[in-house]
């Protein structure tokens, strides 16, 4: 039977990409590892090769093609001894066999994981569209949709250029253009004296990083990921967060460490964890975790303008998502400030980061059953703003918080204690957490979509905060 | 138990060692011959190494009569290491070690009053009491800490010495470590960047032979610090730590080498600590002869002074009148330090953001 080739997923995260070119044509014969066509993403390029010897029988992509979802047939490969009248024959209905060789695991596609089986909800919710205006963004500004990961980059390429002390420093940032494709035209902007590749050695790329912030100079220093900042732990806190109190104020360290933190999509234990209380314990630093890609913007332009050093965190699953941006020549926003996602009534969602599309998601089948959710993104994790969740929860007398990270001593218990001191006698019900589990983060889809937290999750606390079955 | 290392430090017996330095460093650089300092130059030594041994007495004192907390890591024995490399830099230059920094303080110029009421933890101390014996910082003097985990200071010095070449400035950055922290992995990863980006670093490796209580020969594989950048392709030479002229020399060489754009630099100073780890070392590890010993053939204050008798540069007179002046400086500095107030409570606040 002939064999659909299907688009290959370049990473676990990648919902889709576009055909850029067949190599082979309809009737070319090819053998397997040949390179049949190439895709891409707005992430990164890759050949697709065959899987086994015939004859490229149809083409139903045609190159140029945008937006093709992973898994799309978008060929068919004919076998020794078949022709073209065999094609028909595919089951391109049925779940397709990946033919492509592919480096990563095929995609969890977000809106596939609505059929896998069992009860287990989606994991990751389609991004939401918010009514709410930014009270930080003046009015009849106009608005471009913008990527996370192009916000990012245009924050640091804006600082980069108002200020010759900036650079940005990591792994792959500047010939590769980023692993993570966020430093992306840096190099051919600003040279390689300011966009710096480094060895793998997060502990001594940090450390010198600090250094040169006492000097005077702001590194902005990209983690590939926050879980390998966990080798530089020690120059984040010891270095970079004390140094200013223990010099008495005489030096501190203006630095920005940045990366994608906290799940991604199937990629393990060791690559899966949310480091914001980790990080919201520290005294000396900044935290901050934006969700959209104004929020990208504006705060990592605070963060490098920010005298104090302060870990930014992202998020993979975010970087290809569009918000809208303001069009804005300078658009700043304030470190220490959280937003009123989408104002509500009946119970307080607090959440940062990608928390707030579980948030988000949660709320729309709420209001279904008469639940009025506000939703607070704390947008900083230190210093929080406590204030706007306090005054929040005297109007809703309940809330539920919501993480990717783990529950005991999480930002949810950071939270639960504020409220505690601070509102107690506001609350109609017990501050309720929704975390991620307490399990280091497996690698198999299913446990995966347990461990992490999800939309049913919220939903059911939210019940249980607002008493309803 | 006493445990006696295989052998003095080779700084006993330095014409021996120079030699076979030298042979052993063929490809790369020679230890240089000590520098020919004049009578000014000596008078100069002795008096900073005099002020870093005086002060350091005094602050084992105070901690004994419980003025300074905490951990106290005193500097008495290896007082030519940075009175040398301090006399081989210029200003602007900048200056980086771990936490047994009180005689690079001194040596930076800092105020021995200042030191000292941070040492007891008082408001005019360098860091108004919130740093203590092992975190001070002078951005006027450029002196960048006193850090307090073995091997931090190294990263950070590389960093320093990145400003610089980010800069194109013609600033070096002395970072100093001991052989405890050469055993650090970080260390390595920035040898590794430092050599890469040809960043303007001096490497002293201040060798006293102990990891705390661990000698060389039971911590290092390769006891021989000055060729840990062998890997990297940095030059490292060994030097006599405790004659300061030696420590001159090289550290002219350094800076020579550093600004002339060649990138990194190692230079081993073989140096002996006569005081334990820190105040509270059991000393238990080293036999009492060996410190005798050190104390009686190598140590770098009285060679100075023996030089400068034997050329008749100075006489016991005058040699006691610059201690007699030490004394008074030192002993000022600690009649401040006991004097002068704890911070205000407000200060546990401050400084934590700008």
């Amino acid at each position: 039977m002939p064999i659909d080739i299907t688009m290959p997923a370049l990473s676990p995260t990648m919902e889709e990409g576009n055909l850029a070119k067949w190599l082979k044509k309809e009737g070319d014969r090819v053998v397997a590892g040949d390179v049949i066509a190439e895709i891409e993403t707005d992430k990164a390029t890759m050949e697709v090769e065959s899987i086994d010897d015939g004859v490229l029988g149809k083409i139903l992509v045609p190159e140029g093609s945008e937006g093709v979802k992973v898994n799309a047939v978008i060929g068919v490969l004919l076998l020794e001894g078949e022709d073209a009248s065999a094609i028909g024959t595919t089951s391109s209905a049925k779940a397709p066999k990946p033919t492509a060789e592919v480096l990563a695991a095929a995609e969890p596609a977000t809106e596939a994981t609505n059929e896998v089986a069992g009860n287990v909800q989606v994991i990751i919710p389609a991004v939401p569209k918010s009514d709410v205006s930014d009270p930080d963004i003046p009015a009849g500004v106009s608005m471009v949709p913008t990527t996370v990961r192009q916000a990012l980059r245009d924050a640091m390429a804006e600082e980069m250029r108002a200020n010759d002390n900036v650079f940005v420093m990591g792994e792959e940032v500047a010939e590769y253009q980023g692993a993570y494709k966020i430093t992306q035209g840096l190099l051919e902007e600003f040279g390689a004296r300011r966009v710096v590749d480094t060895p793998i050695t997060e502990h001594g790329f940090a450390g010198l990083g600090v250094g040169a912030a006492m000097a005077g100079l702001v590194p902005i220093i990209e983690f590939m990921t926050f879980n390998f900042a966990m080798q530089a732990m020690d120059h984040i806190v010891n270095s970079a967060a004390k140094t200013l109190y223990m010099s008495g104020g005489q030096m501190g360290a203006p630095i920005v460490f940045r990366g994608p933190n906290g799940a991604a999509s199937r990629v393990g234990a060791q690559h899966s964890q949310c480091y914001a209380a980790w990080y919201g314990h520290i005294p000396g630093l900044k935290v901050v975790a934006p969700y959209g890609a104004a929020d990208a913007k504006g705060l990592l332009k605070a963060a490098i303008r920010d005298p104090n050093p302060v870990v930014f965190l992202e998020n993979e699953i975010m970087y290809g998502q569009e918000f809208d941006v303001p069009d804005m020549d300078d658009f700043v926003l304030p470190i220490g400030k959280a937003r009123i996602h989408q104002p509500g009534s009946d119970v307080t969602l607090v959440s940062f980061g990608i928390g707030i599309r579980y948030a988000d998601e949660a709320a729309s089948e709420l209001a279904t059953m008469g639940i009025d959710a506000e939703i607070i993104d704390l947008r900083t994790i230190r210093p929080m703003d406590v204030e706007t969740v306090v005054r929040s929860i005297q109007k809703t007398n309940r809330c539920v918080t919501i993480e990717e990270g783990f529950p005991q001593s999480g930002i949810g218990a950071e939270i639960a204690a504020q409220i505690m001191q601070h509102a107690f006698d506001y609350l109609d019900a017990p501050v309720l957490r929704v975390t991620g589990k307490d399990v280091p983060m497996p690698y198999a889809a299913n446990l995966e979509k347990l461990a992490l937290p999800s939309v049913a999750d919220v939903i059911e606390a939210v019940k249980a905060v607002t008493y309803r079955d | 138990m006493a445990r006696k290392p295989k052998s003095l430090p080779k700084s006993t017996k330095s014409k021996s060692s120079s030699g076979k330095s030298k042979a052993r460093a063929a490809a790369a650089l020679k230890t240089p011959e000590p520098a020919d300092f004049s009578k000014e130059q000596e008078i100069e030594a002795y008096r900073n190494m005099l002020m870093i041994r005086r002060f350091e007495e005094k602050a084992g004192q105070l901690y004994g009569m419980g003025y300074i907390g905490g951990f106290c890591h005193l500097y008495i024995g290896q007082e030519a290491v940075v009175t040398g490399m301090q006399a081989a830099i210029s200003d602007g230059d900048q200056v980086i070690t771990s936490y047994r920094d009180h005689g690079h303080m001194l040596a930076c110029g800092m105020d021995p009053k200042g030191v000292m009421a941070e040492l007891t933890g008082r408001k005019s101390g360098y860091s108004r009491g919130k740093g203590g014996s092992m975190h001070m910082f002078s951005k006027e003097k450029n002196f960048y800490g006193g850090h307090g985990i073995v091997g931090g200071q190294v990263s950070l010095g590389t960093g320093l010495a990145f400003a610089n070449h980010y800069r194109n400035n013609d600033r070096v950055c002395l970072t100093y470590f001991g052989d405890g922290a050469s055993n650090q992995g970080q260390v390595y990863e920035s040898f590794n960047m430092a050599k890469l980006w040809k960043l303007p670093c001096i490497y002293v490796i201040e060798n006293n032979r102990y990891a705390m209580g661990t000698s060389v020969v039971r911590s290092s594989a390769l006891t021989e610090f000055s060729k840990r950048g062998s890997s990297f392709n940095i030059p490292g030479i060994e030097v006599d730590g405790m004659d300061v002229r030696a420590v001159k020399a090289a550290g002219d060489l350094a800076v020579d080498w550093c600004r002339s754009g060649k990138g990194p630099i190692i230079l081993e100073m073989q140096t002996y600590r006569y005081r334990g780890h820190s105040m509270s070392d059991p000393a238990k590890y080293r036999s009492k002869d060996e410190v005798q010993k050190m104390r009686a053939e190598s140590d770098p204050v009285e060679q100075v002074r023996q030089r400068l008798i034997a050329k008749k540069w100075a006489d016991d007179a005058d040699l006691k009148a610059i201690d007699k002046g030490i004394r008074a400086v030192v002993g000022e500095a600690a009649d401040f330090a006991q004097k002068d107030p704890e911070p205000d409570a407000s200060e546990l606040y401050t400084d934590v953001y700008l």
